[in-house]
């Protein structure tokens, strides 16, 4: 057995665990994690700031479907990454948080850069970890891998203090842990399957909602036979964006407070309804009582906590979203279970006719209007472009307006809804995958949450493209306050910003501007064809609205049209 | 609202007891009473919390608890058969014309003096929270200093005999 320090223990399990890429900022805790990283042959990004390297780390587990690792000091760097593992906590996102601490005889002593982060983290993260001995280190981080990526993923941090990594210990490789209060449930319960099977062949109107399980389960194509099975119609949450083909004849757009019409509609009317991955957050039900009144609600989800938290289900499902439909699929084969293609028809007739009577729409006058520019930014990546957002009206009209035809292609913050999270995302995906177009479509409010983060880009030639919808407002509050507080713009109107083409310029990026229409397709391709990071501003319509809107409290099938 | 004592083996290291409060708190569950301790298993602590709440809250808590990574078993003993105890230590005033009063009390409630001076009697009192109430009923009219109480500990019945009747205590 080898005898190593801390520091080399940490390079060994991430090379053991096939890391290739970090993302971090050093600090007087980490020097001597740093200074042993410059021996492997791992890429450390260097964000600008810590915030970043999580959100980039989260970006790029998303894309790859593996766990993203950053890397931070102590005190202020490990304050800094709260934000980044509350969003990938709340969308069950697979990173490790590497925070340096200040050795362990001067813990609790109020040692400068010192900060409890374990204990700041404890509700925002899967679980985590301060490492006590050098000993202890390597079982540790192992465990930390396997939790993050386990059951339903999550972040993990481990807090490293300096003695620790810089004590020797005997090394060598560890097999996956085993933690005995620690078992998540994979495979199905059989009487379960068998009555949801029940459930389906009776049901004349059933509707799948898919979410962001199914995407981290990778269970797109078992959800894509499931639907063509039922020839039932799909949704999906925000998250659950790119889990079914959005071009495909049974989707029907997204669900939720800015879902479409026909979707929110279908639930209401719906006798079925089939969650997959998804966990009835409230910006899906809206009003609890009304949701799906008419509907037995079939549930899968791998984390039991998710079931009848918010809605009352008839079947739950714990299990794999991906190894729960293979079974679903296996047991319909073999019932050969008819679905009734007439009743059917009159179903998806009925939701072909929500469709056209509201569809998705926007007017495109004199002023650009935001729902164009994803439209056109949809034509020219044809739908092939890993697409992340900020939060606020830009998240949403990217949502309604790009079609995603495969998982981990939209990246959002859903759960915690963190503005800033845009740029640092799509520069995590973009290391993920260098090969792919990558655009964080942006408000001129949140971009300016981590906009520093295009240093980045431009130092490690990472050619991201952001596309600033810039109506001078902090746009969603302003839509709140026009519909729901007499139009008084208390502190949305963004007085000052930036000129984001020369701070682009200034940033080594490429800055580009529309402010007519007929300019948006002519900066759109400039933006995205250039080798370099590019910052594409759209002066769009001001006082545009994300729509349909669900006012908070009223049933989903109570929107606001256009 | 019902009662429910939901007793727990968790893993014995630092943080836990607060990954499990801070549970509760963070969920805006509510906690009676929490008490903790090793058990033979050096490794492994056992904490007996008492909370309330209706069916679906008290479902969530437990699903909750047992998602905690620390968490090794989560048992709800309510609604099943099982023994529990608190216990109470009762600074009362001890005046002359009292304290054979107190003695009696003490006795009919089977608990023990454990620290006698001029003044003051303090009685160890163990029993369900209703003896508990019921002993500081009868204490309480004569003078009580100050108390320390636990919240509740307990453990499921074994069964006895074939016909799988229960014991008493």
């Amino acid at each position: 057995m080898k005898t190593l320090t801390g520091a080399k223990i940490v390079m060994a399990v991430l090379k053991e665990e096939g890391v290739k890429t970090i993302f971090g900022y050093p600090g007087g805790a980490v020097i001597d994690i740093y200074d042993e990283l410059t021996r492997t042959d791992i890429q450390h990004i260097l964000v600008r700031h810590e915030q970043g390297a999580v959100h980039a780390a989260d970006g790029y587990a998303r894309a790859k479907g593996a766990v993203g690792v950053c890397l931070v000091t102590s005190g202020p760097g490990a304050t800094n990454t709260v934000t980044g593992i509350a969003s990938a906590y709340m969308d069950s996102i697979p990173i490790l948080v590497l925070t340096g601490q200040v050795p362990t005889a001067l813990i609790g002593n109020d040692a400068f850069q010192e900060v409890d982060i374990v204990g700041i983290t404890r509700p925002c993260t899967k679980h985590n970890y301060l490492v006590k001995r050098t000993e202890d280190l390597a079982p540790v981080l192992k465990e930390a891998f396997y939790v993050a990526r386990s059951g339903r993923p999550g972040p993990v941090l481990v807090d490293l203090p300096k003695d620790v990594i810089q004590g020797k210990t005997g090394y060598k490789p560890l097999t996956e842990p085993r933690l005995a209060s620690y078992k998540p449930t994979y495979r199905p319960n059989k009487k379960q399957l068998h009555r949801a099977v029940e459930l389906i062949k009776k049901a004349k109107r059933p509707v799948i909602f898919s979410g962001g399980g199914t995407i981290l389960s990778n269970a797109s194509r078992e959800l894509i036979e499931f639907a063509e099975k039922l020839h039932a119609p799909v949704t999906a949450s925000l998250m659950g964006l790119g889990s079914f083909p959005g071009t495909h004849p049974l989707w029907l757009g997204m669900l939720g407070m800015h879902g479409t019409y026909r979707a929110n509609m279908s639930i209401g009317a719906c006798d079925l309804l089939i969650g997959i991955g998804v966990r009835f957050d409230d910006r899906v039900t809206g009003k609890v009582e009304e949701f799906a009144p008419n509907a037995n609600i079939i549930h899968i989800d791998i984390d039991p906590t998710s079931i009848s938290k918010n809605i009352p289900v008839t079947v739950p499902i714990v299990g794999d979203c991906r190894i729960v439909l293979k079974e679903l699929n296996g047991l319909l084969d073999a019932d050969r279970v008819k679905i009734d293609k007439k009743s059917r028809e009159n179903w998806l007739k009925r939701i072909e006719k929500w469709k056209s009577t509201n569809p998705l729409s926007y007017e495109q006058k004199n002023t650009i209007k935001p729902q164009y520019v994803i439209e056109k930014l949809y034509e020219l990546t044809k739908g092939d472009a890993i697409i992340t957002t900020e939060v606020g009206q830009n998240q949403m009209w990217a949502a309604q307006y790009y079609h995603f035809d495969s998982p981990n292609c939209f990246i959002t913050s859903g759960g915690l809804g963190c503005m800033g999270f845009g740029l640092p995302a799509a520069i995590g995906a973009q290391v993920a995958c260098p090969g792919k177009k990558v655009v964080d479509v942006a408000g001129d409010g949140s971009i300016q949450m981590n906009i520093q983060e295009l240093a980045t880009a431009v130092q490690y030639k990472l050619p991201v493209k952001v596309v600033i919808l810039n109506n001078k407002y902090l746009g969603m509050v302003r839509q709140w306050q026009e519909l729901f507080y007499e139009r008084r713009y208390a502190y949305t109107d963004i007085e000052h910003s930036p000129d984001f083409v020369r701070l682009a310029e200034a940033y080594g990026a490429l800055g580009l501007r529309a402010t007519r229409p007929q300019e948006v397709v002519p900066v759109l391709k400039k933006g995205l064809e250039s080798p370099l990071p590019a910052m594409m501003d759209f002066w769009v319509a001001r006082e545009e609205s994300v729509y349909p809107m669900v006012p908070a409290g009223a049933a989903i099938t109570e929107m606001l049209l256009v | 609202m019902q009662k429910h004592i939901i007793s727990l083996l968790v893993d014995n290291e630092p943080g836990v007891l607060s990954r499990v409060a801070g549970l509760f708190s963070g969920r805006g569950f509510n906690i009676e009473s929490l008490c903790v301790a090793e058990t033979m298993n050096p490794s492994v602590s056992r904490m007996t919390l008492v909370t309330r709440g209706d069916e679906h809250i008290v479902e969530q808590i437990k699903k909750q608890l047992n998602k905690l990574i620390n968490v090794i078993k989560v048992h709800d003993l309510t609604g099943t058969e099982f023994v529990q105890r608190e216990m109470a230590l009762v600074k009362v005033k001890a005046k002359r014309d009292y304290r054979a009063e107190i003695l009696r009390i003490v006795d009919i409630f089977r608990c023990k003096v454990v620290d006698v001076s001029p003044t003051h009697y303090t009685i160890e009192a163990t029993g369900t929270a209703e003896k508990l109430g019921a002993i500081l009923g009868m204490l309480k009219p004569i003078g009580i200093k100050e108390i320390a109480r636990t919240g509740a500990i307990a453990l499921s019945r074994e069964k006895k005999g074939k016909e799988g009747a229960y014991g008493k205590d």
